[in-house]
C-alpha cells in the first residue's frame, strides 16, 4: 500500500519535472536555432537596405518600416476606441445590464476568433464593402480604396488587438481605489471630471501596458494582413493610406515558401525572424515590467 | 429656525428589501458639532452618506422621507447633486488623498469649479492648509506627493482639500479611527476650531471622542434613532436604557 503510494508520487513528480524540462528545451532550442542562424546576418546594411537581386540579397528596411507604420496606424485606431469601451464597461455600465453583458461577450469572442478570420473579415468588410463603396461614390468606380492597402490592413489588425486593449485598460481602471473616486465626487466633481482627472491618470500604466501588448501582438501577426494590404515586394516605401506595404512576418512567410531560391535566402530568413522576435520580445518585456508595477501599486 | 441647518423628516433608506434606516427625524444645528454614535451596522454611516447623497453611487438604494438643508429638500427631483456636494463636504474614514502633489490635492476642488487663476489658487491652497493646521508642516514641500505624508497628515490634507471648496457643512465618517492618539488629538483640536465656521457632523465609534468633540450626540441602534440630546446630557444622564447600556459599554 505504502509502496504503491510512494511509487505514484515519484511517477507524478518525474512527469511534472520532465514536462518542465521539455518546455524549457523547446524554448531554448527554438531561440538558439534562430539566434545562431541569424545573428551574423543582422548588420546595419541588412536593417537599412531594400531587398536586392530577386530578394536573395540586401536587407529588410521596407518590411521594418511597413511593420512600424502598420502598428502605428493600428495603435491610433485600437487604443482610443478600446480605452473608451473599457471606460464604459468599468465606470458607466452596470454589471447586470444587457448592454454591458453583450459587450463583454463580444470582447471575449473577439479574443478567441482565429486571426485568419479577421483577415477574411477585413477583406470582406473594409475592402469589398467600405472601399468599393467609397470608390463608387467618390471616384465613379475607379479603383482607389477597393483594394488591399496599409490602412485597411491596420484597421483589420486593430480589430484583432482591440480585446487586449479593452481588457488591460479595464483591469487597470479597477485598480483605482473606490475611496479616491469618492473623494473626488464629494468635492463636487462630476463623474466625467472624476474619470478624466483622477481615474485615468491613476490607470495610465495600464493603458500603456495594453498599448504595448497590442503592438507586440500586431507586429507579429500575419494572417489578418494577408488579404488586406501586405505585399510580396515593393520598390518603394508606402506613400499614402492607399499604398500596400511590406511586413516582417509576411516577409518571413514568403521568403520561406515563395522564394526563387530558398537555400540561398536562408540567412535572410533567420535574420528577419530574429529581428521580429527581438522586436516583439522587447515590447512584451516592457509590458510585463509595467504590469508588475501596477500590480505592486494595487496591493 | 435660523440656527437649524439640516432638518430630517421621516427618512428611511432601503438597500433592496433590507431597511437600513427607519423613519429618522432630527434637526441639526448650524455651527455646532453633532456626533452620531452606535454599534457597527446601526445605520449611522448610511445616514451620514445620505446628507451629501453619496448613497446615490450604490445600486438598489431607495430613499423615503425628506432631508432639508437650508430649507431645501436635497432629494427633490431638480437638485444638482454636484452643487450639493460642494456645499456638503465629506471626510472619509480612510484618508484618501489623490496621487498628486500636496498643492494639486488642495487645488483640485477649486480647479474643477473653474478657478484657474494661479494667484487665487495659491491663496486658496495656503488658507485651506492653514485652516487645517498643517501649513507649517508642508509649506516647504507643496510639490511633493501627498502620499508621502503620514496617515495623520494625509487626513488633515483631506480636510484642507474639503475646506478649499468652501462648504457649509462637513461630514466626517470616523475621521480618526485609523490614526494614532497624537494624530487623533490634532484632528479633534481641528474640529474644535472649525466649528466656528462650519456645521460639523461626525460619525464615531469612539465614545470619548464624541464626548470630547461634540455639542450634540445622537445614538443609533438597528437603524433607528434612539436618542438625541446635548452631549453632556447623553453621557451623564441618558433618558433611554439602551443608550445607557451602550455608553457604559454593556454592549456594542
Amino acid at each position: 500500500m505504502n509502496f504503491t503510494r510512494n511509487t505514484k508520487d515519484t511517477v507524478i513528480k518525474s512527469l511534472t519535472g520532465m514536462s518542465v524540462i521539455l518546455i524549457l528545451f523547446i524554448t531554448i532550442s527554438m531561440l538558439a536555432v534562430i539566434f545562431v542562424g541569424g545573428w551574423k546576418s543582422v548588420t546595419w546594411e541588412f536593417l537599412s537596405e531594400f531587398p536586392k537581386e530577386g530578394m536573395t540579397k540586401g536587407g529588410i528596411f521596407p518590411a521594418i518600416v511597413g511593420t512600424a507604420l502598420m502598428t502605428l496606424i493600428m495603435t491610433v485606431a485600437a487604443v482610443p476606441f478600446g480605452a473608451i469601451t473599457a471606460i464604459y464597461l468599468a465606470e458607466y455600465a452596470s454589471d447586470k445590464s444587457v448592454m454591458a453583458r453583450s459587450i463583454r461577450f463580444a470582447v471575449k469572442t473577439l479574443a478567441v476568433v482565429p486571426s485568419i478570420i479577421f483577415g477574411l473579415f477585413g477583406l470582406g468588410f473594409f475592402i469589398k464593402f467600405v472601399g468599393v463603396n467609397m470608390d463608387n461614390f467618390l471616384f465613379n468606380g475607379d479603383l482607389h480604396w477597393g483594394q488591399p492597402n496599409i490602412l485597411w490592413a491596420s484597421l483589420t489588425m486593430a480589430l484583432l488587438t482591440l480585446p487586449i486593449v479593452i481588457v488591460s485598460v479595464e483591469e487597470s481602471i479597477h485598480t483605482v481605489p473606490r475611496e479616491v473616486r469618492e473623494a473626488s465626487l464629494a468635492l463636487g466633481a462630476t463623474k466625467w471630471q472624476t474619470i478624466r482627472k483622477v481615474v485615468l491618470p491613476g490607470s495610465i500604466t495600464g493603458i500603456l501596458t495594453g498599448t504595448i501588448l497590442a503592438i507586440s501582438r500586431g507586429a507579429g501577426e500575419v494572417a489578418p494582413i494577408l488579404f488586406t494590404g501586405a505585399a510580396y515586394y515593393l520598390a518603394e516605401l508606402p506613400q499614402a493610406p492607399t499604398s500596400q506595404f511590406m511586413s516582417l512576418g509576411y516577409h518571413i512567410y514568403i521568403m520561406s515558401t515563395q522564394s526563387t531560391n530558398v537555400d540561398e535566402t536562408l540567412p535572410i530568413q533567420f535574420a528577419t525572424t530574429l529581428v521580429l522576435l527581438l522586436l516583439t520580445f522587447s515590447l512584451s518585456m516592457i509590458a510585463v515590467t509595467l504590469r508588475y508595477r501596477i500590480r505592486k501599486k494595487a496591493r | 429656525m435660523k440656527d437649524i441647518k439640516v432638518n430630517v423628516k421621516e427618512l428611511s433608506i432601503f438597500y433592496g428589501d433590507n431597511q437600513a434606516l427607519k423613519k429618522i427625524t432630527m434637526d441639526i444645528s448650524d455651527k455646532k458639532v453633532t456626533a452620531f454614535i452606535g454599534p457597527s451596522g446601526c445605520g449611522k454611516s448610511t445616514f451620514l452618506r445620505t446628507l451629501n447623497r453619496m448613497n446615490d453611487l450604490i445600486d438598489n438604494v431607495r430613499v423615503e422621507g425628506e432631508v432639508l438643508i437650508d430649507d431645501v429638500n436635497i432629494y427633490q427631483k431638480n437638485i444638482d447633486v454636484v452643487n450639493l456636494r460642494k456645499k456638503v463636504g465629506m471626510i472619509f474614514q480612510k484618508s484618501n488623498p489623490f496621487a498628486k502633489s500636496i498643492y494639486e490635492n488642495i487645488a483640485y476642488g477649486p480647479k474643477i469649479n473653474g478657478i484657474n487663476d494661479k494667484n487665487k489658487l495659491d491663496e486658496i491652497v495656503e488658507t485651506s492648509l492653514k485652516q487645517a493646521a498643517i501649513w507649517d508642516e508642508v509649506k516647504d514641500r507643496l510639490n511633493n506627493s501627498a502620499l508621502d505624508l503620514s496617515g495623520g497628515q494625509q487626513q488633515r490634507i483631506c480636510i484642507a482639500r474639503t475646506l478649499a471648496v468652501n462648504p457649509d457643512i462637513i461630514l466626517m465618517d470616523e475621521p480618526a479611527s485609523a490614526l494614532d492618539p497624537i494624530s487623533t488629538a490634532k484632528i479633534e483640536e481641528l474640529i474644535h476650531e472649525l466649528k466656528k465656521f462650519y456645521t460639523i457632523i461626525i460619525v464615531t465609534h469612539n465614545m470619548q471622542q464624541a464626548a470630547r468633540t461634540s455639542d450634540v450626540t445622537a445614538f443609533f441602534y438597528l437603524g433607528e434613532l434612539i436618542e438625541m440630546d446635548k452631549t453632556r446630557s447623553i453621557f451623564t444622564n441618558p433618558s433611554k436604557k439602551q443608550t445607557e447600556d451602550y455608553i457604559s459599554g454593556r454592549f456594542g
